[in-house]
């Protein structure tokens, strides 16, 4: 199976074309088609996952070389495949997620005109995904990455008919060209001084490379990843980009897409143990989103934004891991998984919710679903115990390993690093119980057309799958650090480190802040009143709710002065060229209203001239003779 | 008799012809005073041709006549269709080319 890769993005690729292509006569059976396109995905991850395990660590990594891309002196590249330990674990991810979601979605969108486009779009997805994980050079990761992006968009933007949704799908695909600007710089970088953009010749050629190019490297790497992964400063998007369908939102917002900026830090590891500073800079940039995505998420009434919020506020976890260098790789990815699992969980849920509630998303209008809905209470419920990270369930494996592995290291970083880590689990506690006790407990705020019911099997059945996740898949991976040594042939063994402070207080601390936050959260939404209106608030609750201004900063550091520029460009255009060539036709066109004059059409004066002329010629001719 | 007289007349002749074209109003009168400049021309050349003893100039006079020839009936064929055109042969009628 490992040498038929390839298929797991040929198929979902054939499957979104033919879908988009054969037209509204696929209707009756183009969900199915796309199903089927992605569950064969993970068949092929499967037996390829199979046939890996039979090999020994170091014989993992397998190349499948697939056609002579670029031919050329300079820059000879091959476009191929690298299958190892770390792609596998997102091929798996990706497509068995992937799956479960493309069978929630056929009854989610059964009532959409465009549901098969919906699918090809979900194909095109997964096959882009699957490409940016298998790519064996930065080039064709960067394909994917772009596929990606154009899925994402074409996908926050499905309804599009409404404005703000296609302004949401604009505004994730502006963002996140910035992004792809870092990525093709540390091509180009890599190009110049690595010679080369494919994984094999750049990871040969940095440790011989200077630290200052390294660097640079990894600076312009963390910016794609900030786009990507909507980590501080390039954030303000995922929050808008809940206007796609719920589904969309668990498949690309949660579970896949936006984790593609940790696995680019973590796969360019070479490049990042080169440049300590660099590394230093993603770690910052972790903490600063998972607090700055918590105390958002503290506040939005919206159940998507919070989730959106929460998901930032994750992946900065995984960021903050990937930062901390060998010792954090395989938590960061071990974070990632889990968090696929019970954050795409916990959309699914969402979406269930909304479902029954007539496309409801204001929190304050929930409430005591419990009863009505009791299965997406319970599945949400295990993803709930999942991402506050209470034993067993798998929040607790992995989040708690990047508190500890955060609170290793020497000086002020793990004291800061660890501080926020730590502060985000009880922040994380607060705003996920406040989300699931206003959504299913206390008491009932519907509005009067709202008669909430559970959603249909295919709906359930995903959820219930991906719930027993959330809860197991932790505890199964973390059994012998099965998930670590899987990952070592790729990440590379980390030696044990103590953290500054002895790990039973550190979990004992974590598992307070969490118990705090949680109480917290039941005392003032799951006994108390919820009102219906945001109430009046703090300076600070409202920043939260305005997700901390972003767009306000934005639109004053860049909008504004981008427009100021291209109106001074404008107007120095129409001023100086344009009046440049205008002036110049104004001054010959006012040349000829003067010698218009000359033409009489008399006869006679012309002839007379004739005559004047012939005369001046003739005495010039006889005066200039002598 | 000394030839330059020749000349003087070819002068005289070529200013009652463009006085002709210059001063009067009917086309056939200034069409008249175009013809006298080229025979005063004509004069010239044969004139000069006699001061200097050299052929050339009677040769240039033959061609011109040719010239004149052809001219005339263009000229008149003109005429006859701007009278056909405005019932006039005026030459300040028609100013269509005033810019």
């Amino acid at each position: 199976m490992l040498s038929v890769t390839w298929l797991v993005i040929a198929v979902p690729l054939a499957s979104a074309f033919l879908l988009l292509l054969a037209g509204k006569r696929s209707n009756a059976w183009g969900h199915w088609l796309g199903v089927l396109a992605s569950g064969s995905t993970f068949v092929v991850g499967l037996g390829a996952f199979i046939e890996m395990l039979g090999l020994d660590a170091e014989e993992r990594a397998t190349s499948v070389h697939l056609f002579s891309w670029i031919p050329g002196d300079a820059l000879n590249l091959d476009a191929g495949l690298l299958v190892d330990p770390l792609s596998l674990t997102f091929v798996l991810l990706v497509s068995f997620v992937g799956t479960l979601i493309h069978v929630y979605s056929v009854a989610y969108m059964e009532h959409d005109a465009n549901r098969r486009i919906f699918f090809a779009y979900l194909n095109l997805f997964v096959a882009s995904m699957l490409l940016l994980v298998l790519a064996d050079s930065y080039l064709l990761l960067f394909v994917g990455w772009e596929g990606v992006g154009l899925a994402s968009y074409l996908l926050i933007g499905f309804w599009n008919h409404k404005r703000e949704y296609a302004t949401a799908a604009n505004k994730a695909f502006f963002v996140n060209r910035i992004g792809d600007i870092g990525l093709i710089l540390a091509m180009g970088l890599m190009f110049t001084y690595l010679g080369g953009v494919d994984f094999e010749t750049v990871f040969a050629a940095a440790p011989e490379a200077s630290v200052g190019v390294l660097t640079a490297i990894g600076l312009t790497l963390l910016l794609a990843a900030c786009g990507k992964s909507a980590q501080f400063p390039l954030q303000s998007w995922l929050g808008d980009a809940m206007a796609g369908p719920t589904p969309v939102s668990a498949l690309i917002h949660a579970a896949t897409m936006v984790t593609a900026g940790v696995y680019l830090i973590v796969r360019s590891a070479p490049i990042f143990d080169g440049a300590p500073d660099a590394r230093v800079v993603v770690a910052i940039v972790g903490a600063i989103t998972l607090l700055l995505g918590a105390l958002i998420g503290m506040a939005k009434d919206d159940l998507k934004k919070a989730l959106a919020a929460s998901t930032m506020s994750q992946i900065g976890y995984m960021m903050l891991a990937a930062g901390l260098g060998p010792v954090g790789y395989a938590f960061a990815i071990f974070h990632l998984v889990t968090h696929g699992f019970f954050k795409a969980g916990m959309f699914l849920g969402a979406g269930s919710v909304m479902h029954g509630m007539r496309d409801q998303v204001d929190m304050r209008r929930f409430g005591a679903l419990r009863t009505s809905m009791v299965v997406t209470w319970a599945t949400f419920g295990l993803g709930w115990l999942a991402i506050l990270g209470i034993p067993p369930f798998s929040g607790y494996f992995s989040k708690d390993k990047i508190i500890e592995a955060a609170f290793v290291g020497e000086g002020w970083h793990p004291w800061v690093f660890g501080s926020a880590a730590l502060v985000g689990a009880g922040l994380t506690a607060f705003y996920m119980s406040r989300l699931f006790f206003m959504t299913f407990h206390g008491k009932a705020r519907w509005t009067d057309d709202q008669h909430p019911h559970e959603s249909p099997k295919l709906m359930t059945i995903p959820m219930m799958i991906l719930a027993v996740g959330s809860a197991f898949l932790g505890l199964i991976l973390a059994t012998g650090d099965r998930f670590v040594t899987w990952l070592e042939p790729v990440t590379g063994h980390a030696e044990e480190h103590e953290p500054v402070i002895a790990v039973p207080v550190l979990i004992a601390a974590t598992l307070v802040l969490v118990a705090l936050g949680l109480l917290a959260a039941w005392r003032k939404y799951g006994t108390a009143d919820v009102p219906t209106e945001p109430p009046a608030a703090s300076l600070a609750t409202i920043a939260a709710r305005n997700d901390m201004f972003q767009d306000s900063v934005n639109r004053a550091v860049f909008e504004r002065p981008g427009t100021h520029l291209t109106r001074t460009l404008v107007y120095a255009d129409t001023a100086i060229v344009d009046g440049a060539v205008n002036g110049e036709a104004a001054s010959i066109a006012k040349t000829g209203e003067v010698v218009r004059r000359l033409q009489t059409g008399q006869v006679r004066s012309y002839a007379a001239l004739m005559l004047v002329g012939l005369a001046t010629i003739v005495i010039i001719a006889v005066v200039g003779g002598n | 008799m000394n030839p330059i007289a020749f000349v003087y007349l070819a002068a005289v002749l070529f200013a009652i012809g463009s006085a002709a074209v210059l001063l009067r109003r009917n086309a056939i009168i200034a069409f008249m005073g175009v013809e006298l400049m080229l025979n005063a021309a004509n004069l010239a050349l044969v004139a000069f041709s006699r001061i200097h003893g050299e052929i050339d100039g009677q040769v240039m006079a033959f061609f011109v006549m040719v010239v004149a020839a052809a001219e005339v009936v263009v000229g008149l064929a003109i005429i006859i269709a701007v009278f056909r055109a405005r019932q006039t042969i005026s030459l300040d009628e028609p100013a269509e080319l005033k810019g």
